[in-house]
């Protein structure tokens, strides 16, 4: 007929798919609601710093070295110390699980430590097994320094005392598990408000019928998955500053590299989830199934393969391959790499370039499921 | 004009794999249609209706043959012809969360009508509709009649060159149902549109120009609707019912025997029939009896009962029950429902408004009114799923509102949909729906394997893949396995074609036989002729109850069918209804 084509027709489905987003509560719920819990959630809730940890130190050996030694363990925020005289009392308070871990100073410790080979016992709880690395690595911490400020005192019979490491952290000077964390939450928004809200979009026209009614008319598929992608692409635009502002101000995480680049590469990374999303929903055609799918396609696989919580050099060879083929993998990279490096481009201009030929890969893709064709 | 609108040869269209689960939809159909005309597609379900729709429209594609449609040729260029066309599929997909107005707007924007045409064609629509106060209305909050009349008109947002309408009709009230006709026509009169419209109802068939009667993806036959009327010529007759013989036992009568007649159906308290052509004339006599026959004018109908029934051979014949002992509790004259002064809100919306009337033990009572009018609410009320808000209501002797469990354990009832699991085999549905109701052990499966005979069903046959007849049977069989006094069925046989319907019907009066109190609703107003009494209800209002012939008294000189009766009555409570509110 007439007036209008390409433009007016994809005006006016970007109208129907805005009003009908804006008129199911519950779309907005997820879209706006679930990532301030998210942030709260991860933000807060999880974290792997260990915080007053309780050791039981037991005190076999009570010289004013000994207590020195120890005394260090009791002026960290990380560990708080309960002092006991006898070993069987501190493994049944580790069993009953009112301690973490034991340190026991042997009887002889004040003489071994003059003839430079002292020698202290810790025991960790391994249940938690990071937990108690953290442990460890506090309480030598501890007690390396307290002995280091004795041998400062050129106090030289602990000269001999051992070997001092020097550790430092980079990027995460703080090494504080949030600032590791918040970057990866982004990608894990991104990634549930793209792929879950728009995992139903395509699906439900087909249950409702209503793919069939406009078919026939002169749409063209593009048109439909253009219009079903801008409203979410605003949803998730608003996601992402919520994201960024608790990112600077509720967390404090620096953010090193340019505020622009992060926009950019998070946008370009919500258009892949959104179109991931679509391409199950068109070729599921089933809102339930859809749904599932898109859990275990992206947000699962989001969460656990993309070196969000696990780093990825540690796992076998399958899943390394698996993560590598992972859009989230590649944006995680880049956003973690913006926020604690800066913008060191090679690793940017990778992530971008993959994530670009992911988003096209999956738009055509879409297109292709929604072939004006019934059967 | 003398152009072709469409030219099909040899279409085949199969859906599945082949030599797995191969279904034929389409099977070497040739056809032309004319432009300018009505074109009417008929046929029992399964018969190809929708895929040829589909195909028309350019969203199916055959396995082979060629199809033209308005000189393009579709499996080439579907855009070509979608660009041109106006389709709408029996499940119109309205955005239901978007308003009338809106969603009117959408079609009209995605066909690029320009802003002037827009303002004359919507206020045209609406017009037609009738549904200019509810613009703002969200589609969702119509009634089914409303919705489907939206459906026609963001079809029609622009004049197309040919207009496809799939079973416009399905589950849509007689008001409704002769409103959108009348746009139809009106469009076929004023602009010479060209429309192609598959149908359930033959009173629709008979008023377009040319009809198609398909069968399993094949053409049986096509022509003017007279033309094709005049093939059972001599052969239809009107039998009148005597006095204390009601009319449903005078068609069972007549549709069991079936060397002499083809198909029989209740009408006015008479029963119109099909003579077999060649019949024993003695037999004929020996049937009747002193029953006065007179002869009538052949219809479309009873040449499509004769096609079909040539076609389907004895298969299709119905389930015919014979009369079982059941169990009944007390047989005394005292009526098995009790309704006084019913009463449902819904907020401020009163869906059921003071209703009361009994219904007597073995009866057949059916609930009739148009979409909206509260016969699903009083129909979940007397099953005891949804409670009153007021009255008193009272199942097979048991208080609904004090003793609703047991009271459910009497009644069987048949959801619109049927509730059946369609990955279970027929009696893995059986046992289940038997468990539910309290069967178990021997007592189980004596009862699985006496409805199994009953209604002719396949134990071991998966329940999913039984064909539309035989899920609805399945269906009734599970609602009379703890052997109920009454049997609820909600909209039974909507959607399904007249050979399933009477079949169906056969069941439901041989049933009725055995003592077991029948309460259905249905939107196919004929089928009213098969109820000892009928209610008809509007906008919650009991507007009339009593015998079919009562209500055709009631409704005035003129209605002959109860279509016509019907439309008359509840025209009459509204205008009724609307002067009381210009008094008031």
């Amino acid at each position: 007929m007439t007036s209008g084509g390409f433009p007016a027709r994809l005006a006016a489905l970007t109208r129907k798919e805005v009003r009908q987003m804006l008129r199911d509560r519950s779309n907005l719920i997820v879209g706006l609601a679930l990532p301030l819990v998210l942030i709260l959630l991860f933000g807060y809730g999880l974290s792997f710093d260990v915080t007053d940890a309780r050791i039981a130190v037991v005190l076999e050996d009570s010289s004013p070295i000994t207590l020195n030694a120890v005394a260090g363990l009791a002026g960290t925020d990380y560990l708080s110390p309960i002092w006991l005289q006898s070993m069987p009392e501190a493994e049944a308070m580790i069993r009953k699980g009112e301690a973490d871990a034991i340190l026991r100073v042997p009887a002889e410790f004040t003489a071994e430590l003059a003839q430079g080979r002292g020698r202290l016992q810790l025991i960790l709880n391994g249940v938690d097994s990071s937990t108690a690395q953290a442990i460890q690595g506090y309480a030598t911490g501890a007690i390396t320094n307290a002995l280091q400020h004795l041998a400062d005192r050129s106090d030289t019979r602990f000269a001999a005392s051992g070997v001092t490491v020097v550790a430092r952290t980079w990027f995460n000077e703080a090494s504080s598990s949030t600032w590791f964390l918040v970057p990866g939450l982004i990608a894990l928004v991104m990634t549930l408000i793209g792929a879950f809200l728009t995992s139903l979009l395509i699906a439900r026209e087909w249950e409702r019928g209503t793919l069939e009614s406009l078919f026939v008319t002169p749409v063209r598929p593009l048109e439909l998955v253009l219009s079903k992608l801008a409203p979410y692409l605003i949803i998730g635009a608003i996601d992402l500053v919520m994201c960024l502002l608790a990112a600077r101000y509720l967390f404090e995480v620096p953010m090193r590299g340019s505020l622009w680049l992060v926009v950019l590469a998070s946008l370009l990374y919500l258009l892949v989830s959104l179109a991931l999303g679509l391409w199950i929903s068109g070729t599921t055609r089933n809102q339930f199934a859809a749904s599932q799918m898109a859990l275990l396609l992206s947000f699962m696989p989001a969460m656990m393969l993309s070196g969000f919580v696990f780093d990825l050099r540690n796992v076998p060879l399958v899943i390394q391959i698996i993560s590598q083929a992972l859009p989230a993998t590649h944006f995680m990279a880049v956003i973690k790499t913006l926020f604690l490096a800066g913008d060191y481009w090679p690793t940017i201009l990778r992530g971008l370039a993959i994530l670009t030929l992911y988003a096209a890969l999956l738009i055509w893709a879409t297109h292709r499921t929604l072939a004006k064709r019934l059967d | 004009m003398t152009g072709i609108t469409i030219t099909a040869k040899d279409l085949r269209k199969t859906f599945g794999t082949p030599g797995k689960d191969e279904a034929v939809a389409l099977d070497g159909l040739s056809l032309t249609i004319r432009e300018g005309e009505l074109t009417a597609l008929v046929g029992p379900d399964g018969a190809g209706k929708t895929t040829l729709m589909r195909l028309f429209a350019g969203l199916l594609k055959p396995q082979a043959g060629s199809l033209s449609v308005l000189g393009i040729d579709v499996l080439a260029h579907p855009q070509a012809v979608q660009d041109r066309i106006s389709y709408m599929p029996q499940r119109f997909g309205l955005y239901e969360d978007l308003s009338v107005q809106e969603n009117l707007d959408l079609y009209a924007d995605l066909h690029g009508v320009p802003m002037e045409q827009r303002r004359e064609r919507f206020a045209r629509m609406l017009q037609m509709t009738d549904l200019a106060r509810f613009t703002d209305r969200p589609a969702g909050k119509l009634s089914g009649g409303m919705k489907q009349k939206l459906g026609l008109a963001c079809t029609l947002v622009r004049s197309p060159d040919l207009l496809l309408l799939d079973e416009p009709s399905v589950g849509v009230d007689p008001l409704s149902r002769r409103d959108l006709w009348a746009i139809v026509q009106q469009l076929v009169e004023d602009e010479g549109l060209s429309v192609i419209v598959s149908t359930a109802y033959l009173d629709e068939a008979e008023r377009c120009a040319k009809v198609f009667v398909m069968d399993r993806g094949r053409l049986l036959a096509e022509g003017a609707p007279e033309a094709l009327a005049s093939r059972a010529r001599g052969l239809t007759l009107t039998a009148a019912s005597p006095p204390g013989l009601p009319a449903r036992v005078l068609q069972a009568r007549l549709m069991d025997a079936r060397d002499l007649v083809i198909d029989a159906v209740p009408e006015a308290g008479n029963v119109r029939f099909i003579r077999q052509p060649g019949g024993d004339e003695a037999a004929m006599q020996a049937l009747l009896g002193d029953i006065p026959v007179t002869p009538r004018e052949a219809e479309l109908e009873d040449a499509f009962m004769m096609m079909l029934h040539q076609q389907e051979g004895e298969a299709q014949a119905g389930a015919v029950i014979e009369p079982a002992p059941v169990a009944l509790s007390a047989q005394d004259d005292k009526p098995v429902i009790v309704v006084r002064d019913l009463v449902r809100k819904f907020g401020d919306f009163t869906a059921v408004a003071s209703t009361s009337f009994d219904v007597a033990r073995g009866e057949i009572f059916g609930l009739l009114g148009p979409n909206g009018a509260g016969k699903t609410t009083t129909f979940r009320m007397l099953c005891g799923l949804l409670p009153a808000t007021s009255g008193h209501l009272e199942v097979a002797g048991r208080d609904l509102r004090t003793a609703r469990a047991a009271a459910r354990g009497r009644i069987g009832y048949v959801a619109q949909k049927f509730a059946l699991y369609g990955n279970l085999t027929v009696r893995e549905n059986l046992e289940f729906f038997g468990g539910a109701y309290g069967l178990g052990g021997k007592a189980l499966r004596t009862r699985i394997a006496e409805t199994a005979a009953q209604f002719d069903l396949d134990l071991s046959a998966p329940s999913g893949s039984l064909p539309t007849g035989y899920k609805q049977r399945l269906a009734m069989a599970t609602g009379l396995l703890h052997q109920p006094e009454i049997l609820f069925l909600d909209e039974p046989t909507s959607g399904i074609d007249p050979l399933a319907r009477r079949a169906f019907w056969r069941t439901i009066t041989g049933l009725a036989g055995t003592g077991v109190t029948i309460v259905i609703t249905t939107h196919f107003m004929e089928e009213a002729e098969y109820c000892d009494r009928i209610a008809i209800q509007d906008q919650g209002e009991m507007l009339v109850i009593g015998t079919p012939q009562a209500v055709r008294d009631e409704a005035g000189g003129g209605a002959r069918t109860m279509n016509d009766a019907f439309i008359a009555i509840v025209e009459q409570h509204r205008a009724r209804r609307d002067s009381g509110q210009v008094a008031a």
